[in-house]
C-alpha cells in the first residue's frame, strides 16, 4: 500500500473518483445491467469538518454514505482514512476503521434492538470490539450517557427502547455512535423521523459533541433548512454525482448549478405568503440509475441546456470561485 | 431475558394455561416418581418379562379398581410362602435323614368369579434323591381333594390346570371352576362358594440337608392399579416409565428440531446468495421424501433404537416447512436498521445471526416449540403401534402395539388400550394448551377481543 502522505495533509478522509455499482441479474445469473448508485465521487474532509451532503431520494447519497461505513464494498475507486487505503484493509483493521466512524441512522427506533435495553445496547459495540474489562465498559457507558445529556444514567440504563421517547430514542443511538470514541460520525437524516420540537436539540447535541471532540460529520439529508445549521460545507448531490461543492454561506447565496438553484427554490420557508405561490421546480423525474442520460445527468430538466454540449459530454468539476466546484458546462 | 419472564406470568392469566400447566405437572410428576421409585435397570428387567419375574401375576387381568364398580367382585391374586406366618406346620418324627412336614396354607375367598390359574413354585435343595410332595384341598364346607403326588426336583412348578389326571379325577372339569364351585349352583352357570380354603402340602425328605420352598398362587383376575398384559406384566411400569421417555423423546425432538431450524434459516438468510440457495433446496428435496417411509425403512434395516429413529426425525424434520416460515420473517428482520448499525460498529457475521436476528424471533419459537412436543410423543406411538417401537424400553406406543396385536378391545381388555391412549393424550393436551397460551401471549394479534 502506497501512501501518498503530501496529499492527505490534514485529511482525515479522501473519496477518490468512487463509484459503486450493483449488478442486476436476470435468470439468476445472466448480467442484466448495473445500477450505478455512485458513480465517480470525489471529496475530502478535514478532521472536525462537517458537512452536509444533500440531494433528492434516490440520488444515492444513501449509498454512498453506507460504503464510506464499509457497509458496501466500491466497484472501482478509493476511500482513504487517515491515510490508509480502506480496500487494502484485511478483517481486524476493518473492525478497527469502523470502530472509528460512527453512524446515526434515521429512525431511531428501527435502529435500536428491541430486545436489548441501553446498556446492553451501549455495552455490545464495545464488546465487539474487544473491551474486555467489565468496569471499563461500565464507565464509558456512563460517560457518553452523560455526554447525551441521558440522566439519571441509573434510570435510564435498564430500559428498553420502546419505553423512551423518540428524541430519547435518538439520544441513545448517538450515544452508540460515540462509545467507540469515533473521528468521524456518519449521519443519516438524523432528525428527520423526530418532532420539530425535539429535532433543534438533537442537532444542538451532535454540533456540541463535534466540538468538543473535534468530530468530523457527514451528515447526509435531503433537507436543506438544517443542513443550513449544521455543516461547513455542502455538497449537491443528483444521479450518484456530486454536482456541486461549496461552503455553507456560498452555496445559499451564490450557487451556481441550475439543480442547486431549483433545490433551493423548494425549500420551504415557514411564511404564510408562500401557501399561494406555485414554486417553479425543474420538470421531469429524477433519471434511471440503470441508464442514466448521458452527457450531463441533468440536461433532461435544465432549464439552461446548452444545445450540443451538455447531452453529449459529461462536465468535469470546473472552479469558478476558489473553493467552490460545480459541475456545469456554464462555468467552463 | 426479562420479556420472557414476564410472558410466563403472563400465562396465569389464562385459566387454559393454567389447566394446561397443572396437566403437565402431573405427567412431569409421574415421570419423575417413575424414575425415582424404578431404576432404568429395574424397568428394563421388569418390561423385558419372562416367567422368573411376573409368574406371580395373572395374565391379562384388569385394574383392582374395577371391582368398585361391579357387582360381582374378581379375585385378586393371592400368592402364600411355605415360610409365611400364616402357614401351619407340623413335624412328624422320622428316622434319621428323613424328615415329613405338614404345610397348611390358608387362604380366605370372598370373590364372586372364579381364579384364573392356581399353582405351585418349588424350589429344593438336595444332593441325590429328590423331595416329594404330596397336595390335598380342602374347601370350606369341608371336602377334600387330592391334587398331586409329585417329586420335586431343583426348580419345578405346577400348575394346576396343566394336570390332566387332575383334571379327570375332577369329573372332567377344569381344576380353577371345580376345586371352588359351589355343590348347590347350577354346573352350567357354577357360582363360587365363599370362605376360607385350606391347602395342605406334605413333605417328605429323605437327605440330611435337604430342604424345600413351596409358594402357592392364586391367579386373580384383577391386578394393581393399571392390571396386566399378556406377559403378566404389570401394566404400571411401562405406564410409568413411558412418561419420561415420552417427554424425552418429546422436548429433545422438539427443541433439537425448532431450534436447528430456526438458526439455520438465519445463517441461510443472514449469507444469503448461495447458502441460501443450498438450504432452500435442500428444504424442497426433503419435503417431497417420504417421512415415514424412510422412518420405516430405517427402523427396518438399521435400527429400532429410540433415540436413533428420534436422531433421523430431527434430521428429517430441520429441513421442513418451517424453514420457509422462518426465512420469511428473518427477511424482514434482516433489513432492521439495528442490524446494520451492528455491521457499522464491527459486530461480526456469526454474532449477528445468534445476537441480532434470533432474538426476534424467540416470541414465535417458543410457542411453536411447545405446541411441537406433542407431535414427537405422538410420532413414538405411531412408530410403535407400526412395529417400529424401541425393543428395549417401556413406552405408551409399545403398550398400544402389545394391545392392538392382542386384539385388547376385541376381547375386553379395554383398560390395556385405554391407560396409555389417555396418558398420550392428557401430554398432548396439556402441551397444547400451554402452547396455545403462549401463542396468544407473544402474538398480541391472537388474543381476543
Amino acid at each position: 500500500m502506497s501512501m501518498d502522505t503530501s496529499s492527505m495533509n490534514g485529511k482525515l478522509l479522501k473519496v477518490e473518483d468512487l463509484r459503486v455499482w450493483f449488478e442486476l441479474r436476470r435468470w439468476g445469473f445472466g448480467r442484466a445491467g448495473y445500477v450505478r448508485a455512485v458513480d465517480g465521487v470525489n471529496f475530502t474532509l478535514e478532521a472536525g469538518e462537517a458537512i452536509g451532503i444533500v440531494g433528492e431520494s434516490g440520488c444515492g447519497k444513501t449509498t454512498l454514505m453506507k460504503t464510506i461505513l464499509g457497509l458496501n464494498t466500491p466497484t472501482d475507486g478509493s476511500i482513504w482514512f487517515q491515510g490508509q487505503d480502506l480496500s487494502d484493509k484485511g478483517r481486524r483493521e476493518t473492525r478497527d476503521y469502523r470502530a472509528m466512524v460512527g453512524f446515526v441512522q434515521q429512525d431511531p427506533y428501527g435502529a435500536l434492538a428491541p430486545f436489548m435495553n441501553v446498556n446492553r445496547t451501549l455495552e455490545e459495540p464495545l464488546i465487539v470490539n474487544g473491551v474486555r474489562d467489565r468496569n471499563v465498559r461500565k464507565q464509558r457507558i456512563h460517560d457518553v450517557m452523560k455526554e447525551v445529556k441521558m440522566e439519571p444514567v441509573e434510570e435510564f440504563l435498564p430500559k428498553f427502547p420502546h419505553m423512551l421517547s423518540g428524541g430519547q430514542q435518538q439520544r441513545i443511538v448517538i450515544a452508540r455512535s460515540m462509545i467507540l470514541e469515533p473521528k468521524l460520525i456518519v449521519a443519516d437524516e438524523p432528525v428527520s423521523m423526530l418532532d420539530a420540537s425535539v429535532r433543534v436539540e438533537i442537532l444542538k447535541l451532535l454540533r456540541g459533541l463535534q466540538d468538543s471532540h473535534h468530530l468530523a460529520v457527514i451528515y447526509v439529508t435531503h433537507d436543506l433548512s438544517t443542513v443550513r445549521y449544521f455543516s461547513e460545507r455542502i455538497f449537491v448531490m443528483y444521479a450518484a454525482k456530486l454536482v456541486e461543492k461549496a461552503t455553507v454561506d456560498e452555496l445559499l447565496n451564490n450557487f451556481m448549478h441550475p439543480y442547486t438553484e431549483a433545490l433551493l427554490a423548494a425549500t420551504s420557508d415557514p411564511d404564510a405568503e408562500n401557501a399561494l405561490i406555485m414554486k417553479d421546480v425543474p420538470p421531469g423525474e429524477p433519471p434511471s440509475l440503470i441508464e442514466p442520460p448521458p452527457g450531463c445527468r441533468f440536461h433532461p430538466r435544465c432549464p439552461k441546456l446548452i444545445e450540443g454540449l451538455c447531452e453529449v459530454k459529461e462536465p468535469p468539476d470546473f472552479e469558478p470561485v476558489p473553493g467552490h466546484q460545480v459541475a456545469c458546462w456554464l462555468y467552463q | 431475558m426479562q420479556s420472557i419472564k414476564a410472558s410466563l406470568k403472563d400465562l396465569l392469566r389464562y385459566p387454559s394455561a393454567v389447566m394446561g400447566s397443572l396437566v403437565l405437572l402431573g405427567v412431569i410428576a409421574l415421570a419423575v416418581y417413575a424414575i425415582v421409585s424404578i431404576p432404568y435397570d429395574e424397568a428394563l428387567r421388569l418390561w423385558r418379562g419372562g416367567p422368573d419375574v411376573w409368574y406371580m401375576n395373572p395374565r391379562n387381568a384388569l385394574p383392582k379398581w374395577v371391582n368398585l364398580f361391579r357387582s360381582d367382585q374378581l379375585p385378586e391374586s393371592i400368592a402364600i410362602l411355605n415360610t409365611d406366618e400364616s402357614v401351619d406346620l407340623e413335624t412328624k418324627e422320622t428316622s434319621a435323614g428323613f424328615s415329613d412336614l405338614t404345610y397348611t396354607f390358608h387362604f380366605d375367598y370372598p370373590y364372586d368369579e372364579f381364579p384364573q390359574e392356581l399353582a405351585f413354585f418349588f424350589t429344593s435343595e438336595y444332593v441325590e434323591n429328590e423331595p416329594f410332595v404330596s397336595v390335598y384341598w380342602t374347601t370350606p364346607d369341608g371336602r377334600e381333594f387330592r391334587i398331586v403326588d409329585m417329586g420335586v426336583s431343583r426348580q419345578e412348578s405346577y400348575r394346576f390346570s396343566q394336570d390332566e389326571r387332575l383334571t379327570r379325577r375332577l369329573g372332567n372339569n377344569a381344576a380353577r371352576i371345580a376345586l371352588f364351585q359351589d355343590p348347590d349352583s347350577d354346573p352350567e352357570d357354577p357360582v363360587p362358594l365363599k370362605g376360607e380354603y385350606q391347602v395342605e402340602l406334605k413333605v417328605l425328605t429323605f437327605e440330611e440337608n435337604s430342604t424345600i420352598d413351596a409358594e402357592f398362587v392364586l391367579h386373580g383376575e384383577v391386578y394393581g392399579l393399571a392390571g396386566t398384559d399378556h406377559r403378566r406384566r404389570d401394566l404400571m411400569v411401562s405406564l410409568l416409565w413411558g412418561a419420561p421417555i415420552a417427554l424425552a423423546f418429546g422436548l429433545v425432538g422438539a427443541v433439537g428440531s425448532s431450534v436447528s431450524t430456526i438458526i439455520i434459516a438465519a445463517f441461510g438468510v443472514w449469507f444469503g446468495g448461495v447458502v441460501d440457495g443450498i438450504i432452500q433446496r435442500i428444504t424442497e428435496v426433503n419435503l417431497t421424501l417420504p417421512f415415514l417411509s424412510i422412518l420405516i425403512m430405517v427402523g427396518t434395516f438399521y435400527s429400532k433404537s429410540l433415540w436413533v429413529i428420534l436422531g433421523v426425525t430431527i434430521l428429517l424434520i430441520i429441513f421442513g416447512a418451517a424453514i420457509k416460515t422462518y426465512r420469511a420473517m428473518f427477511l424482514q428482520v434482516k433489513e432492521a436498521p439495528y442490524i446494520e448499525a451492528a455491521q457499522a460498529y464491527g459486530a461480526s457475521d456469526v454474532r449477528i445471526v445468534m445476537r441480532y436476528l434470533l432474538p426476534r424471533l424467540i416470541p414465535v419459537l417458543i410457542p411453536a416449540l411447545i405446541l411441537s412436543v406433542p407431535t414427537f410423543v405422538f410420532l413414538e406411538a405411531t412408530l410403535a403401534v407400526l412395529g417400529l417401537g424401541d425393543p428395549v424400553l417401556p413406552t405408551w406406543g409399545k403398550i398400544i402395539y402389545d394391545a392392538w396385536g392382542n386384539a385388547a378391545v376385541y376381547n375386553g381388555y379395554y383398560y390395556w388400550m385405554l391407560e396409555p391412549a389417555i396418558l398420550l393424550t392428557l401430554t398432548g393436551i396439556g402441551f397444547s394448551l400451554v402452547g396455545f397460551s403462549l401463542d396468544r401471549i407473544f402474538n398480541p394479534k391472537l388474543r381476543g377481543l
